[in-house]
Protein backbone atom coordinates (compact mmCIF):
# COMPACT_ATOMS: atom_id res chain seq x y z
CA UNK A 1 0.00 0.00 0.00
CA UNK A 2 2.46 2.35 1.25
CA UNK A 3 6.15 2.08 0.01
CA UNK A 4 8.13 1.65 2.78
CA UNK A 5 11.40 2.38 1.62
CA UNK A 6 9.65 5.87 -0.13
CA UNK A 7 8.66 6.78 3.53
CA UNK A 8 12.07 6.65 4.67
CA UNK A 9 12.76 8.65 1.95
CA UNK A 10 11.01 11.58 2.30
CA UNK A 11 11.15 11.35 6.28
CA UNK A 12 15.25 11.37 6.12
CA UNK A 13 14.83 14.52 3.12
CA UNK A 14 12.69 16.49 5.43
CA UNK A 15 15.35 15.73 8.53
CA UNK A 16 18.04 16.92 5.68
CA UNK A 17 16.50 19.85 4.87
CA UNK A 18 15.39 21.26 7.97
CA UNK A 19 18.74 20.75 10.17
CA UNK A 20 20.39 22.21 6.78
CA UNK A 21 18.60 25.06 7.19
CA UNK A 22 18.43 25.42 10.67
CA UNK A 23 22.82 25.38 10.21
CA UNK A 24 22.72 27.70 7.47
CA UNK A 25 20.25 29.94 9.44
CA UNK A 26 23.04 29.80 12.82
CA UNK A 27 25.64 31.01 10.32
CA UNK A 28 23.56 33.77 8.63
CA UNK A 29 23.65 35.42 11.99
CA UNK A 30 27.25 35.05 12.29
CA UNK A 31 27.37 36.49 8.46
CA UNK A 32 25.74 39.13 9.16
CA UNK A 33 27.33 40.02 12.28
CA UNK A 34 30.70 40.00 10.57
CA UNK A 35 29.17 41.69 7.31
CA UNK A 36 27.76 44.59 9.46
CA UNK A 37 31.35 44.22 11.17
CA UNK A 38 33.26 45.46 8.05
CA UNK A 39 30.68 47.52 7.03
CA UNK A 40 31.47 49.67 9.95
CA UNK A 41 34.95 49.58 10.10
CA UNK A 42 35.39 47.19 13.03
CA UNK A 43 36.16 43.22 13.52
CA UNK A 44 32.59 41.67 14.75
CA UNK A 45 32.49 38.57 16.73
CA UNK A 46 36.24 37.05 16.74
CA UNK A 47 36.55 35.26 20.62
CA UNK A 48 34.88 32.20 19.81
CA UNK A 49 36.87 29.73 17.94
CA UNK A 50 38.71 30.82 14.84
CA UNK A 51 37.70 33.78 13.45
CA UNK A 52 34.66 33.45 15.94
CA UNK A 53 33.31 30.56 14.05
CA UNK A 54 31.87 29.34 17.01
CA UNK A 55 29.91 32.29 18.09
CA UNK A 56 26.87 31.07 16.84
CA UNK A 57 26.74 27.89 18.83
CA UNK A 58 27.97 30.48 21.84
CA UNK A 59 24.86 32.47 21.50
CA UNK A 60 22.44 29.63 20.97
CA UNK A 61 23.99 28.23 24.54
CA UNK A 62 23.58 31.52 25.96
CA UNK A 63 19.68 31.40 24.74
CA UNK A 64 18.99 28.05 26.14
CA UNK A 65 20.80 28.44 29.47
CA UNK A 66 18.65 31.58 30.30
CA UNK A 67 15.96 32.09 32.94
CA UNK A 68 12.60 31.29 31.00
CA UNK A 69 10.13 34.09 31.90
CA UNK A 70 6.38 33.81 31.31
CA UNK A 71 4.36 37.57 31.88
CA UNK A 72 2.15 37.07 34.99
CA UNK A 73 -0.75 38.71 33.07
CA UNK A 74 0.05 36.83 29.31
CA UNK A 75 -1.85 34.60 28.03
CA UNK A 76 -0.02 31.89 28.70
CA UNK A 77 -0.92 28.93 26.16
CA UNK A 78 -0.68 31.36 23.21
CA UNK A 79 2.30 33.21 24.83
CA UNK A 80 4.23 29.73 24.18
CA UNK A 81 2.17 28.65 20.84
CA UNK A 82 3.51 32.11 19.07
CA UNK A 83 6.97 31.36 18.83
CA UNK A 84 6.51 27.63 17.70
CA UNK A 85 4.13 29.18 14.66
CA UNK A 86 6.32 31.51 14.01
CA UNK A 87 9.40 28.86 13.72
CA UNK A 88 6.71 26.20 12.02
CA UNK A 89 5.64 28.77 8.96
CA UNK A 90 9.18 29.57 8.34
CA UNK A 91 10.44 25.62 7.74
CA UNK A 92 6.78 24.72 5.86
CA UNK A 93 7.96 26.62 2.63
CA UNK A 94 10.83 24.12 2.47
CA UNK A 95 8.83 21.39 1.10
CA UNK A 96 8.25 22.49 -2.01
CA UNK A 97 11.59 23.85 -3.55
CA UNK A 98 13.60 21.60 -5.36
CA UNK A 99 16.84 21.22 -4.20
CA UNK A 100 18.62 19.36 -6.55
CA UNK A 101 17.59 16.96 -9.37
CA UNK A 102 17.14 13.15 -8.52
CA UNK A 103 19.76 10.89 -7.34
CA UNK A 104 20.10 7.35 -7.75
CA UNK A 105 20.84 5.43 -4.44
CA UNK A 106 20.96 1.57 -4.96
CA UNK A 107 18.89 1.41 -8.30
CA UNK A 108 16.15 4.20 -6.94
CA UNK A 109 15.74 7.41 -8.16
CA UNK A 110 15.19 9.68 -5.64
CA UNK A 111 14.04 13.48 -6.42
CA UNK A 112 15.70 16.03 -3.73
CA UNK A 113 12.46 17.60 -3.17
CA UNK A 114 9.77 16.68 -0.80
CA UNK A 115 7.10 16.89 -2.45
CA UNK A 116 6.40 18.05 -6.51
CA UNK A 117 2.85 19.39 -5.68
CA UNK A 118 1.65 20.81 -9.32
CA UNK A 119 0.51 24.36 -6.84
CA UNK A 120 3.87 24.67 -5.26
CA UNK A 121 3.93 28.73 -5.61
CA UNK A 122 0.32 29.25 -4.23
CA UNK A 123 1.90 26.75 -1.66
CA UNK A 124 4.30 28.83 -0.90
CA UNK A 125 1.54 31.71 -0.92
CA UNK A 126 -0.36 29.87 1.47
CA UNK A 127 2.54 29.61 4.26
CA UNK A 128 3.45 33.05 3.86
CA UNK A 129 -0.06 34.75 4.15
CA UNK A 130 0.30 32.28 7.33
CA UNK A 131 3.26 33.92 8.74
CA UNK A 132 1.64 36.61 10.70
CA UNK A 133 0.37 34.46 13.17
CA UNK A 134 3.49 33.90 14.93
CA UNK A 135 4.05 37.63 14.92
CA UNK A 136 0.27 38.52 15.78
CA UNK A 137 -0.53 36.08 18.66
CA UNK A 138 2.97 36.71 20.19
CA UNK A 139 2.46 40.31 19.86
CA UNK A 140 -1.01 39.60 21.74
CA UNK A 141 -0.42 37.24 24.20
CA UNK A 142 2.17 39.29 25.88
CA UNK A 143 -0.05 41.72 27.05
CA UNK A 144 1.89 44.83 26.47
CA UNK A 145 0.82 47.64 24.20
CA UNK A 146 4.14 47.75 22.59
CA UNK A 147 3.79 44.39 21.52
CA UNK A 148 0.56 44.79 20.30
CA UNK A 149 1.16 47.39 18.23
CA UNK A 150 3.96 46.31 16.82
CA UNK A 151 2.24 42.59 15.84
CA UNK A 152 -0.57 45.06 14.03
CA UNK A 153 1.94 46.99 12.38
CA UNK A 154 4.03 43.40 11.33
CA UNK A 155 0.63 42.10 10.69
CA UNK A 156 -0.69 44.62 8.51
CA UNK A 157 2.45 45.17 6.62
CA UNK A 158 3.05 41.37 5.56
CA UNK A 159 -0.81 41.01 4.05
CA UNK A 160 -0.51 44.82 2.04
CA UNK A 161 2.87 43.09 0.43
CA UNK A 162 1.50 40.00 0.04
CA UNK A 163 -0.55 41.37 -2.94
CA UNK A 164 1.98 43.39 -4.42
CA UNK A 165 3.78 39.86 -4.25
CA UNK A 166 1.19 37.41 -5.82
CA UNK A 167 0.53 39.98 -8.20
CA UNK A 168 4.96 40.13 -9.61
CA UNK A 169 4.07 36.36 -9.62
CA UNK A 170 1.67 36.20 -11.72
CA UNK A 171 3.25 37.75 -15.11
CA UNK A 172 6.26 34.88 -14.47
CA UNK A 173 3.54 32.50 -14.27
CA UNK A 174 1.66 33.64 -17.57
CA UNK A 175 5.45 32.72 -19.41
CA UNK A 176 6.18 29.25 -17.73
CA UNK A 177 2.25 28.42 -17.64
CA UNK A 178 2.72 26.17 -14.89
CA UNK A 179 2.76 26.34 -10.65
CA UNK A 180 4.78 23.47 -10.30
CA UNK A 181 8.38 24.82 -8.69
CA UNK A 182 10.37 21.86 -10.49
CA UNK A 183 8.61 22.47 -13.91
CA UNK A 184 9.49 26.44 -13.30
CA UNK A 185 13.25 25.18 -12.81
CA UNK A 186 13.27 22.63 -15.64
CA UNK A 187 11.70 25.39 -18.19
CA UNK A 188 14.68 27.75 -17.27
CA UNK A 189 17.32 24.58 -17.92
CA UNK A 190 15.64 24.75 -21.26
CA UNK A 191 17.73 27.77 -22.44
CA UNK A 192 20.83 28.49 -24.54
CA UNK A 193 24.76 29.01 -22.59
CA UNK A 194 23.70 25.70 -20.44
CA UNK A 195 20.87 27.28 -19.38
CA UNK A 196 21.80 30.83 -18.74
CA UNK A 197 19.51 32.43 -21.45
CA UNK A 198 16.40 30.47 -20.19
CA UNK A 199 16.93 32.28 -16.60
CA UNK A 200 13.64 34.24 -16.08
CA UNK A 201 15.42 37.36 -14.63
CA UNK A 202 16.06 37.89 -18.22
CA UNK A 203 12.66 38.27 -19.20
CA UNK A 204 10.97 39.38 -16.11
CA UNK A 205 13.48 41.85 -14.55
CA UNK A 206 10.59 43.76 -12.83
CA UNK A 207 8.58 41.30 -11.52
CA UNK A 208 11.79 40.22 -9.82
CA UNK A 209 12.81 43.81 -8.39
CA UNK A 210 8.95 44.15 -7.08
CA UNK A 211 9.20 40.43 -5.86
CA UNK A 212 12.58 41.16 -4.15
CA UNK A 213 10.86 44.04 -2.23
CA UNK A 214 8.15 42.62 -1.45
CA UNK A 215 10.42 39.64 -0.17
CA UNK A 216 12.18 41.71 2.17
CA UNK A 217 9.21 43.24 3.45
CA UNK A 218 7.32 39.95 4.18
CA UNK A 219 11.03 38.99 6.62
CA UNK A 220 10.69 42.13 8.62
CA UNK A 221 13.81 42.99 7.18
CA UNK A 222 15.59 46.50 7.10
CA UNK A 223 14.25 49.07 5.25
CA UNK A 224 10.85 47.05 6.50
CA UNK A 225 12.06 46.37 10.05
CA UNK A 226 8.83 48.72 11.11
CA UNK A 227 7.60 45.81 14.03
CA UNK A 228 11.12 46.05 15.59
CA UNK A 229 11.64 49.76 15.42
CA UNK A 230 13.56 49.71 18.40
CA UNK A 231 12.90 53.41 18.90
CA UNK A 232 9.27 53.73 18.61
CA UNK A 233 8.69 50.11 19.87
CA UNK A 234 10.81 49.85 22.42
CA UNK A 235 11.97 45.81 21.17
CA UNK A 236 8.84 45.20 19.05
CA UNK A 237 6.50 42.30 19.79
CA UNK A 238 8.87 39.71 20.83
CA UNK A 239 9.52 42.44 23.89
CA UNK A 240 8.14 40.11 26.62
CA UNK A 241 10.13 37.35 25.31
CA UNK A 242 13.16 35.90 26.95
CA UNK A 243 15.76 33.11 26.81
CA UNK A 244 15.19 30.26 23.68
CA UNK A 245 11.33 32.08 22.82
CA UNK A 246 12.71 35.04 21.71
CA UNK A 247 15.75 32.53 19.96
CA UNK A 248 12.93 31.18 17.85
CA UNK A 249 11.32 34.61 16.66
CA UNK A 250 14.95 35.88 16.00
CA UNK A 251 16.22 32.57 14.35
CA UNK A 252 12.83 32.06 12.47
CA UNK A 253 13.35 35.90 11.18
CA UNK A 254 16.84 33.94 9.49
CA UNK A 255 15.49 30.90 8.35
CA UNK A 256 12.70 32.98 6.56
CA UNK A 257 15.89 34.52 4.29
CA UNK A 258 17.27 31.58 3.87
CA UNK A 259 14.02 30.04 2.45
CA UNK A 260 12.96 33.21 0.27
CA UNK A 261 16.08 33.63 -1.12
CA UNK A 262 15.84 29.47 -2.20
CA UNK A 263 12.38 30.89 -3.42
CA UNK A 264 13.90 33.63 -5.73
CA UNK A 265 16.64 31.54 -6.63
CA UNK A 266 14.31 28.90 -7.68
CA UNK A 267 11.74 31.18 -9.62
CA UNK A 268 14.16 33.71 -11.18
CA UNK A 269 17.60 32.34 -11.47
CA UNK A 270 17.13 28.62 -12.39
CA UNK A 271 17.53 26.97 -8.98
CA UNK A 272 19.63 23.83 -9.46
CA UNK A 273 20.42 24.75 -13.09
CA UNK A 274 24.67 24.95 -13.42
CA UNK A 275 25.54 27.81 -15.84
CA UNK A 276 27.45 27.38 -18.94
CA UNK A 277 26.86 23.47 -18.36
CA UNK A 278 24.58 20.78 -20.32
CA UNK A 279 23.59 18.58 -17.43
CA UNK A 280 22.16 16.19 -19.73
CA UNK A 281 25.50 15.60 -21.20
CA UNK A 282 27.61 16.20 -17.89
CA UNK A 283 25.48 13.34 -16.27
CA UNK A 284 26.63 11.07 -18.86
CA UNK A 285 30.20 11.36 -18.16
CA UNK A 286 30.86 12.01 -14.23
CA UNK A 287 27.20 10.42 -13.30
CA UNK A 288 24.10 11.39 -12.00
CA UNK A 289 24.79 12.09 -8.63
CA UNK A 290 27.36 14.17 -9.08
CA UNK A 291 25.41 16.58 -11.12
CA UNK A 292 22.71 16.79 -8.48
CA UNK A 293 25.63 17.24 -5.61
CA UNK A 294 27.37 20.31 -8.22
CA UNK A 295 23.69 21.63 -8.95
CA UNK A 296 22.83 21.76 -5.28
CA UNK A 297 25.94 23.66 -4.80
CA UNK A 298 25.28 25.63 -7.66
CA UNK A 299 21.84 26.28 -6.06
CA UNK A 300 23.37 27.14 -2.68
CA UNK A 301 25.73 29.49 -4.60
CA UNK A 302 23.33 30.82 -5.48
CA UNK A 303 21.07 31.01 -2.34
CA UNK A 304 23.98 32.49 -0.32
CA UNK A 305 24.45 35.58 -2.36
CA UNK A 306 20.62 36.65 -1.72
CA UNK A 307 21.72 36.24 1.83
CA UNK A 308 24.34 38.48 1.41
CA UNK A 309 21.57 40.91 -0.61
CA UNK A 310 19.64 40.85 2.44
CA UNK A 311 22.49 41.72 5.07
CA UNK A 312 23.96 44.07 2.59
CA UNK A 313 20.89 45.85 2.61
CA UNK A 314 20.47 45.95 6.25
CA UNK A 315 23.52 47.52 6.92
CA UNK A 316 23.09 50.00 4.04
CA UNK A 317 19.58 51.54 4.09
CA UNK A 318 17.39 52.86 6.97
CA UNK A 319 14.08 52.24 7.70
CA UNK A 320 11.31 53.46 5.86
CA UNK A 321 8.16 55.54 7.86
CA UNK A 322 5.28 53.67 8.37
CA UNK A 323 2.94 55.69 6.21
CA UNK A 324 6.14 55.69 3.29
CA UNK A 325 5.84 51.90 3.78
CA UNK A 326 2.11 51.85 3.09
CA UNK A 327 2.73 54.39 0.50
CA UNK A 328 4.79 51.90 -1.46
CA UNK A 329 2.78 49.17 -1.22
CA UNK A 330 -0.12 50.07 -2.27
CA UNK A 331 0.07 53.16 -4.33
CA UNK A 332 3.79 51.87 -5.90
CA UNK A 333 4.11 48.45 -6.25
CA UNK A 334 0.78 46.82 -7.01
CA UNK A 335 0.15 49.71 -9.95
CA UNK A 336 3.82 48.78 -11.23
CA UNK A 337 3.20 44.81 -10.61
CA UNK A 338 -0.78 45.32 -12.46
CA UNK A 339 1.38 46.91 -15.67
CA UNK A 340 4.42 44.69 -16.01
CA UNK A 341 1.36 42.33 -16.03
CA UNK A 342 -0.58 43.70 -18.67
CA UNK A 343 2.63 44.19 -20.84
CA UNK A 344 3.41 40.69 -20.31
CA UNK A 345 -0.11 39.09 -21.56
CA UNK A 346 -0.03 41.81 -24.38
CA UNK A 347 3.53 40.43 -25.47
CA UNK A 348 2.62 36.75 -25.11
CA UNK A 349 -0.50 37.30 -27.34
CA UNK A 350 1.56 38.97 -29.84
CA UNK A 351 3.88 36.50 -30.23
CA UNK A 352 1.61 33.67 -30.36
CA UNK A 353 -0.10 35.52 -33.14
CA UNK B 1 -8.22 0.47 5.86
CA UNK B 2 -6.75 3.02 3.06
CA UNK B 3 -5.13 5.55 4.00
CA UNK B 4 -7.73 7.87 2.77
CA UNK B 5 -10.18 6.69 4.57
CA UNK B 6 -7.95 6.82 8.07
CA UNK B 7 -7.03 10.84 6.95
CA UNK B 8 -10.83 11.13 6.10
CA UNK B 9 -11.76 10.26 9.70
CA UNK B 10 -8.89 12.20 11.30
CA UNK B 11 -9.77 15.45 9.55
CA UNK B 12 -13.20 15.29 10.22
CA UNK B 13 -12.59 14.14 13.77
CA UNK B 14 -10.37 17.62 13.67
CA UNK B 15 -13.11 19.46 12.09
CA UNK B 16 -15.58 18.77 14.59
CA UNK B 17 -14.07 19.31 17.47
CA UNK B 18 -12.48 22.68 16.45
CA UNK B 19 -15.73 23.14 15.61
CA UNK B 20 -17.09 22.57 19.29
CA UNK B 21 -13.83 24.46 20.41
CA UNK B 22 -14.65 27.87 18.59
CA UNK B 23 -18.15 27.58 20.32
CA UNK B 24 -17.35 26.48 23.61
CA UNK B 25 -13.92 28.57 24.14
CA UNK B 26 -14.80 31.84 27.28
CA UNK B 27 -11.80 33.71 24.74
CA UNK B 28 -12.71 35.17 21.41
CA UNK B 29 -9.05 35.10 20.33
CA UNK B 30 -8.90 31.50 21.26
CA UNK B 31 -12.36 31.38 19.35
CA UNK B 32 -10.71 32.44 16.24
CA UNK B 33 -7.64 30.29 16.52
CA UNK B 34 -9.81 27.35 16.77
CA UNK B 35 -11.74 28.69 13.52
CA UNK B 36 -8.38 28.46 11.73
CA UNK B 37 -8.11 24.82 12.83
CA UNK B 38 -10.70 24.03 11.28
CA UNK B 39 -10.08 25.56 7.60
CA UNK B 40 -6.56 23.77 8.21
CA UNK B 41 -9.08 20.66 8.30
CA UNK B 42 -11.82 21.77 5.38
CA UNK B 43 -8.69 22.06 3.09
CA UNK B 44 -7.58 18.65 3.81
CA UNK B 45 -10.79 17.19 3.19
CA UNK B 46 -10.82 19.24 -0.31
CA UNK B 47 -7.18 17.98 -0.93
CA UNK B 48 -8.87 14.34 -0.74
CA UNK B 49 -11.46 15.43 -2.91
CA UNK B 50 -8.76 15.88 -5.38
CA UNK B 51 -9.07 19.61 -5.14
CA UNK B 52 -6.04 20.66 -4.43
CA UNK B 53 -6.59 24.88 -5.78
CA UNK B 54 -9.48 24.83 -3.50
CA UNK B 55 -7.88 23.80 -0.66
CA UNK B 56 -4.47 26.34 -0.99
CA UNK B 57 -7.00 28.88 -2.00
CA UNK B 58 -9.42 28.28 0.98
CA UNK B 59 -6.03 28.56 3.20
CA UNK B 60 -4.88 31.27 1.64
CA UNK B 61 -8.08 33.54 1.35
CA UNK B 62 -9.73 32.21 4.95
CA UNK B 63 -7.34 31.47 6.79
CA UNK B 64 -4.23 33.59 5.57
CA UNK B 65 -6.76 36.88 5.33
CA UNK B 66 -10.27 36.72 6.38
CA UNK B 67 -8.81 35.38 10.17
CA UNK B 68 -5.97 37.91 10.52
CA UNK B 69 -8.58 40.85 10.05
CA UNK B 70 -10.83 38.82 12.64
CA UNK B 71 -7.91 38.59 14.76
CA UNK B 72 -7.11 42.37 14.51
CA UNK B 73 -10.47 43.71 15.11
CA UNK B 74 -11.00 41.14 18.23
CA UNK B 75 -7.40 41.70 19.70
CA UNK B 76 -7.53 45.77 19.34
CA UNK B 77 -11.57 45.45 21.16
CA UNK B 78 -9.53 44.79 24.29
CA UNK B 79 -12.28 41.83 25.59
CA UNK B 80 -12.86 41.80 29.26
CA UNK B 81 -15.47 39.74 31.12
CA UNK B 82 -16.80 42.35 33.41
CA UNK B 83 -17.19 44.34 30.31
CA UNK B 84 -19.45 42.21 28.96
CA UNK B 85 -23.24 43.96 28.62
CA UNK B 86 -26.10 41.95 29.80
CA UNK B 87 -27.99 40.53 27.10
CA UNK B 88 -32.12 40.23 27.43
CA UNK B 89 -34.19 37.01 27.79
CA UNK B 90 -35.55 37.97 24.54
CA UNK B 91 -32.18 38.09 22.52
CA UNK B 92 -31.63 34.86 23.76
CA UNK B 93 -34.61 33.26 22.93
CA UNK B 94 -34.41 34.75 19.41
CA UNK B 95 -30.77 33.60 18.85
CA UNK B 96 -31.86 29.85 20.05
CA UNK B 97 -34.51 29.99 17.31
CA UNK B 98 -32.58 31.23 14.70
CA UNK B 99 -30.31 28.88 14.77
CA UNK B 100 -32.14 26.53 15.28
CA UNK B 101 -33.80 27.13 12.20
CA UNK B 102 -30.57 27.11 10.12
CA UNK B 103 -29.92 23.34 11.77
CA UNK B 104 -33.02 22.84 10.59
CA UNK B 105 -32.42 23.94 6.98
CA UNK B 106 -28.82 22.51 6.62
CA UNK B 107 -30.44 18.69 7.92
CA UNK B 108 -33.36 18.89 5.67
CA UNK B 109 -30.75 19.90 2.60
CA UNK B 110 -28.36 16.99 3.39
CA UNK B 111 -30.96 14.29 4.55
CA UNK B 112 -31.69 13.17 0.75
CA UNK B 113 -28.67 14.09 -0.60
CA UNK B 114 -25.90 11.38 -1.98
CA UNK B 115 -22.17 10.94 -1.02
CA UNK B 116 -19.77 11.72 -3.72
CA UNK B 117 -18.34 8.25 -4.06
CA UNK B 118 -14.37 8.88 -4.41
CA UNK B 119 -12.51 12.08 -5.63
CA UNK B 120 -14.15 11.92 -8.78
CA UNK B 121 -11.82 12.25 -11.78
CA UNK B 122 -8.52 12.78 -11.13
CA UNK B 123 -7.93 16.14 -12.92
CA UNK B 124 -11.14 17.47 -11.90
CA UNK B 125 -9.74 20.13 -9.02
CA UNK B 126 -6.30 20.89 -10.72
CA UNK B 127 -6.15 24.65 -11.72
CA UNK B 128 -6.51 24.07 -15.38
CA UNK B 129 -9.61 22.15 -15.50
CA UNK B 130 -10.40 25.30 -13.41
CA UNK B 131 -9.61 27.95 -15.01
CA UNK B 132 -11.15 26.42 -18.45
CA UNK B 133 -14.10 25.85 -17.13
CA UNK B 134 -14.42 28.96 -15.06
CA UNK B 135 -13.56 30.87 -18.04
CA UNK B 136 -15.39 29.16 -20.85
CA UNK B 137 -18.69 28.14 -19.50
CA UNK B 138 -18.97 30.49 -16.15
CA UNK B 139 -17.82 33.24 -17.92
CA UNK B 140 -20.56 35.60 -17.06
CA UNK B 141 -21.32 34.54 -13.63
CA UNK B 142 -17.49 35.39 -13.22
CA UNK B 143 -17.13 38.29 -14.46
CA UNK B 144 -20.61 39.54 -12.69
CA UNK B 145 -19.22 38.55 -9.25
CA UNK B 146 -15.89 40.58 -10.37
CA UNK B 147 -18.33 43.43 -10.82
CA UNK B 148 -19.58 43.02 -7.26
CA UNK B 149 -16.07 42.92 -5.71
CA UNK B 150 -15.27 46.34 -7.39
CA UNK B 151 -18.63 47.68 -6.08
CA UNK B 152 -17.42 46.63 -2.74
CA UNK B 153 -14.07 48.05 -3.06
CA UNK B 154 -15.18 51.06 -4.52
CA UNK B 155 -17.98 51.61 -1.32
CA UNK B 156 -14.98 51.12 0.95
CA UNK B 157 -12.85 53.52 -0.64
CA UNK B 158 -16.02 56.36 -0.56
CA UNK B 159 -16.94 55.18 3.63
CA UNK B 160 -13.15 56.02 4.47
CA UNK B 161 -13.09 59.69 1.98
CA UNK B 162 -16.34 60.66 3.65
CA UNK B 163 -15.51 61.03 7.00
CA UNK B 164 -12.42 63.10 5.70
CA UNK B 165 -14.44 65.11 4.44
CA UNK B 166 -16.67 65.14 6.83
CA UNK B 167 -14.07 66.71 9.33
CA UNK B 168 -12.95 69.37 7.35
CA UNK B 169 -16.31 70.74 7.16
CA UNK B 170 -16.78 70.64 10.70
CA UNK B 171 -13.09 72.34 10.57
CA UNK B 172 -14.35 75.29 8.51
CA UNK B 173 -17.57 75.98 10.10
Amino acid sequence: MIDVWFGLEKLLLIGAIISFSLVVAMYTTFAERKIAGFMQDRRGPNRAGPFGLLQPLADGLKLFFKEEIIPLTSNKSLFVVGPALAMLTAMLTSAVIPWGNQIEIAGRTVSLQVADVNIGILYVFGVVSLGVYGIMIGGWSSNNKFSLLAAVRGASQIISYELAMGLSLISLLLMTGSLSLKTIVEQQMQGGWGGLLGWNILYQPFAFLIFLICVFAECNRTPFDLPEAENELNFGYHQEYSSMKLGLYLFSEYVNMFISSAVVSTLFFGGYDIPFVNEVELANSIGVNMVALLGFLTFFAKIAFFLFVFIWVRWTIPRFRYDQLMDLGWKKLIPLALANLLITAVVILALNK
Amino acid sequence: MPITEILFWALSAAAIIAALLVIFSKNPVHSVLWLIVVFFAISGHYVLLNAQFLAIVNMIVYAGAIMVLFLFVIMLMNMNADQEPNKSKWMKIAGVLSGGSLMLLLVASLKNSQAIAGGGDAGIGLIQQLGKTLFSEYVVPFEISSVLFLSAMVGAVILGKKEKNLTEADSTN
